[in-house]
């Protein structure tokens, strides 16, 4: 739900970089023409669809986001006449290094991705590369229920300015999730601080996917952001010196933690739903999840038990948005906004809150939203898994990407034996 | 027009490898111009060995890959050597077939279950004997940081491969009567074996060791599951710089893939000197004239290990199957405590598409496998030609090169080709390795066919098409479906070559398995791991059983 770099690698990498190096030996370079729809434009983008077969680039290791793209083709087909084909990336990564080798190799048109989902440093790499279709979320229909006000990292990605170049889609905020049944609410520690007594009366009952992973970062960004002197340095590319003082405190507090950790901190889950899997298991006792509603989703399909919960830190947690956004080149940009404008109808995004379905919390804001369709977004009853907005507390802003690059370079230069 | 299948067949399965291969060495020196790398130089190497872990993933792929070749060996000579000419030879051979056809990954996926602190062995003797009501946070069984974990996974795969080799092998050396004769002269059984029946057989399973040893140096599959990840394996690394979205990081993956190369080369030339070394050394053995000795108790000693690690292999897969049914399976229930479908069930869907996807590459591939390989085995029979040991090595090159180190060049030639993502392109990139095995399999049943029973159909005055329609084929169906089934098993097993073939829109059950093993909870997973596994044991039962049926008029013959 974040950028999705999970960085389980595996052989399927090798493509991307074949297909980097192959696809630049095609052609010469060539420059996107830009184009921006309008809202008037609409009419025509919804015939010039018809027919079309999107091609969505998805992270696929998660069912319940495949099921919900699964019914999102359905849904769309019927409406619309527009197919998805939901091409299952191990890492959003993938795609991106697709459409910058087919922009070296001067496909400009007929590109073969027409919509990622994508947030954090891929996004950031394909604004920053103009490999991004746009600005186009102005001529959505449903754009106008967004809410870019209170919900800032719906416009602001990770500090990077979206500029309509992408459209949100779900809502992720950091929460931890435990057994109620197995660990007292009470004894869990709620500050980053309180983790480090905590891990020492409970060794080896607390872990992180491995750093390469999106969440194993961000286990770290959540520590930093609480033991930073001042978070505003997190709002811009840090450099050497800046990175060095503002991360000093991190590796202290870490250095003081790992030896406590699941495996004396030598050995880290791949990803984050294997930790699922960990705590199960009964190995460790809570875990770092990305999503708010995880317990209650989990629950739902019997893969944690009925006593899961989650909780959140006293200062807060991070939170951030994921996008879909269309390639400069993409074979079917039209196909692409009509699924995107879908995700944002108030229909799709109360599925898309409901625990039983996917279990993220809306990107709309639900003053804006029609009043018949409100109480769609209504907690669902029986659900005491699922927080409320109450409940998640603060929410704080994604550092800059560049932060996490540098905290996964430094983590590995002195972690990585 | 028979005449052109030899040099076809090299070069469909020959030319990706080496185009591959050249694609990824000359990134490894710099030069990669599709990320403005134009330079060649060394700085794909500074970067590797700079790299924190560098020395520790070196070690652990060294010593992960020299273990895991020897006990496997070890244990297959072992094995044999204690079975060979009993009755319960063949049991053991029909019980390691599902080892042998299951996927490194789907068995690698079920030990993790088996081994882990909280897994299926823990539980079973838990809280009863161990007093633990949790798994034990001190305890460290899979991913440990000497990779012990992931020879056991290479062992289960590696070993019933070998066994399976002696077994073939054995078929050629007349290893009972040389026992015999030699125990009439006093020798122990072991002492015999080892002095007088591996000697001969050794030629013959020099190869498909060699195989093991490439494998145990350069796997990935089951390093993602078995092994540590903090450094991980060299392979593994290459890889994971590999899925960078830095792109400058392909460089050091490229000197990682080549220096994956160089290692398997250097193994492989150390084997030759080893050989040479023992050959010598066990002459003098032999001349020594000792009746009996170390081989006496060395051989049942080692065997039992060897059945310990086999007999995990299969519970290992066992324990697949069951969590496939497992709705609520806490620690320390030694069973699930409720059991459902709705894993198969939620599966369903998904497999349907790429169950279709799956069995038409596979059969595909094997087709193609099949034609090219009867075709150059009978061009070889009519011409009379003797078979070539250099045809041999030539067999076994995709098997010898690490995938690492030629799939990412193979891409490129793909993207070049515009084939990349296509079916074709898929059935392709599985062919390379389908090819080599089903040749193996096919070869020596096919040259051991009596040559007189053709003499006689052609003196009859049928034709050499004739003949080899009415005659060689019928005959040979057994081997013939044997052969099928280890291409479709190989070839259901093929991830990386899918995936980066089929550009990730082609999607078949092990990379459905893979992809979902990031994420998925232990149901799905064994839904998958046990699909991959039944995939190929289906189509042995069918090669073993389809004779009975067709022949059973013929007794020879069924």
């Amino acid at each position: 739900m974040k950028d999705r770099s999970t960085r389980m690698i595996t052989r399927r990498d090798t493509f991307r970089l074949a297909s980097a190096a192959g696809a630049a030996l095609i052609g010469g370079g060539a420059l996107a023409e830009p184009r921006s729809p309008q809202a008037a434009d609409w009419p025509a983008i919804l015939a010039k669809a018809e027919g079309q077969t999107v091609y969505w680039n998805a992270w696929a290791g998660d069912e319940r986001t495949n099921s919900f793209i699964a019914w999102v083709g359905q849904e769309v087909k019927k409406a619309h006449g527009v197919t998805i084909n939901h091409v299952r990336l191990r890492d959003t990564a993938e795609a991106v290094t697709r459409v910058l080798a087919e922009k070296q190799a001067g496909r400009a048109t007929g590109g073969s991705v027409d919509l990622i989902w994508i947030n954090g440093p891929n996004f950031l790499t394909m604004k920053e590369q103009t490999l991004l279709f746009g600005p186009y979320v102005e001529a959505l229909p449903n754009w106008a229920f967004v809410d870019t006000t209170s919900k800032r990292s719906n416009i602001v990605d990770f500090t990077v300015p979206v500029e309509g170049m992408a459209t949100p889609w779900r809502m992720a905020q950091v929460v931890y999730l435990y057994d109620s049944a197995r660990t007292l609410a009470s004894s869990l520690p709620r500050s980053i601080a309180a983790m480090v007594p905590w891990a020492r009366a409970n060794p080896g009952r607390l872990t992180h996917p491995t750093i390469r992973n999106f969440l194993g970062s961000t286990f770290l960004k959540q520590a930093l952001a609480e033991l930073v002197s001042d978070a505003l340095v997190l709002q811009t590319a840090p450099d050497n010196a800046g990175f060095a003082a503002a991360s000093a405190p991190l590796w202290a507090w870490y250095d003081a933690l790992r030896p406590h950790l699941w495996r004396q901190g030598l050995e880290f889950p791949e990803t984050g739903p294997a930790q699922r899997q960990l705590l199960v298991d009964g190995e460790i006792d809570f875990y770092i999840s990305f999503s708010p509603a995880e317990a209650a989703t989990a629950i739902a399909n019997r893969q944690l038990p009925d006593s899961a919960r989650v909780f959140v830190l006293e200062r807060g947690t991070i939170g951030n948005t994921s996008f879909v956004a269309i390639p400069y080149n993409a074979a079917h940009p039209e196909g692409a906004m009509v699924v995107s404008n879908f995700l944002l109808q108030p229909e799709t995004q109360a599925r898309a809150q409901d625990p039983r379905h996917m279990g993220n919390f809306t990107v709309l804001d639900l003053d804006k939203v029609p009043p018949a369709s409100r109480a769609l977004f209504a907690r669902p009853e029986g659900v005491p898994a699922l927080p409320t907005n109450a409940e998640l507390g603060t929410v704080l802003a994604e550092p800059h990407p560049a932060w996490t690059t540098r905290i996964t370079a430094e983590w590995e230069r002195r972690y990585v034996r | 027009m028979l005449a052109l299948l030899p040099p076809a067949t090299l070069f469909v399965f020959l030319a990706p490898v080496l185009v591959g291969l050249a694609g990824t060495l000359l990134p490894a020196f710099g030069y990669l111009p599709a990320i403005g790398a134009h330079d060649l130089s060394l700085a794909p190497w500074r970067d590797l060995f700079a790299w924190p872990g560098f020395g520790s993933a070196l070690r652990l792929t060294l010593s992960v890959g020299v273990l895991s070749s020897l006990l496997s060996l070890a244990g297959a000579v072992a094995l044999v050597a204690m079975l060979s000419g009993t009755r319960a030879f063949g049991r053991v051979q029909s019980a390691l077939a599902p080892l042998l056809a299951t996927p490194h990954a789907a068995i690698a996926l079920g030990l993790a279950f088996l081994l882990a602190p909280s897994g299926w062995i823990v539980r079973l003797i838990s809280p009863e004997w161990t007093g633990w009501t949790r798994p034990p946070g001190d305890l460290v069984t899979i991913r440990d940081p000497y990779g012990l974990s992931l020879v056991a996974g290479l062992l289960t795969k590696e070993i019933p491969y070998l066994v399976l080799a002696l077994a073939a092998a054995l078929g050629q050396v007349p290893a009972q009567r040389l026992i015999a004769c030699a125990r009439s002269m006093g020798y122990s059984r072991g002492s015999a074996w080892l002095k007088l029946v591996l000697p001969q057989l050794w030629p013959q399973i020099r190869l498909p060791f060699y195989a093991v040893v490439a494998y145990s140096l350069s796997v990935v599959d089951q390093a993602l599951v078995l092994g540590p990840g903090n450094p991980p394996p060299l392979a593994v690394l290459a890889l994971r710089w590999f899925s960078d979205y830095d792109l400058a990081r392909y460089l050091p993956a490229s000197a990682a893939g080549t220096l994956q190369l160089g290692l398997v080369v250097a193994g492989l030339v150390i084997c030759r000197l080893a050989e040479w070394g023992v050959g010598k050394a066990g002459r003098l053995w032999l001349e020594r004239g000792r009746r009996s000795g170390a081989a006496d108790w060395l051989l049942p000693v080692a065997a039992v290990p060897t059945g310990v690690v086999l007999a995990a292999g299969l519970l290992a897969l066992l324990a697949l199957a069951i969590w496939s049914f497992a709705a609520s399976w806490p620690f320390p229930a030694a069973l699930p405590l409720r059991w459902s479908l709705s894993a198969w069930a939620g599966a369903g869907e998904r497999l349907q598409g790429s169950l279709g996807t799956t069995v038409l590459i596979a059969a595909a591939a094997t087709a193609v496998a099949l034609v090219l390989c009867v075709g150059c085995l009978e061009q070889e029979a009519r011409r009379q030609r003797k078979p070539r040991n250099g045809l041999l090595w030539l067999l076994y090159l995709p098997l010898l090169v690490p995938q690492i180190a030629f799939l990412f060049g193979l891409q490129v030639a793909l993207v070049r080709l515009r084939l990349d993502a296509t079916l074709p392109a898929v059935i392709w990139a599985h062919l390379v390795f389908v090819l080599p095995y089903v040749f193996l399999s096919l070869a020596d049943p096919w040259r051991a066919l009596d040559p007189r029973l053709a003499r006689s159909a052609a003196s009859l005055g049928a034709s050499p098409a004739r003949i080899f329609f009415r005659v060689k084929l019928p005959i040979l169906l057994r081997p013939l479906l044997v052969a099928a089934a280890v291409g479709v098993a190989v070839s259901v097993a093929q991830y990386l070559a899918t995936v980066f073939a089929g550009a990730g829109r082609i999607a078949t059950i092990t990379t459905e398995a893979l992809t979902l093993a990031s994420g998925a909870d232990r149901a799905t997973i064994g839904v998958l791991g046990f699909t991959q596994t039944i995939l190929p044991l289906l189509c042995y039962g069918l090669a073993l059983t389809l004779p009975r049926i067709v022949f059973r008029h013929r007794r020879g013959l069924a």
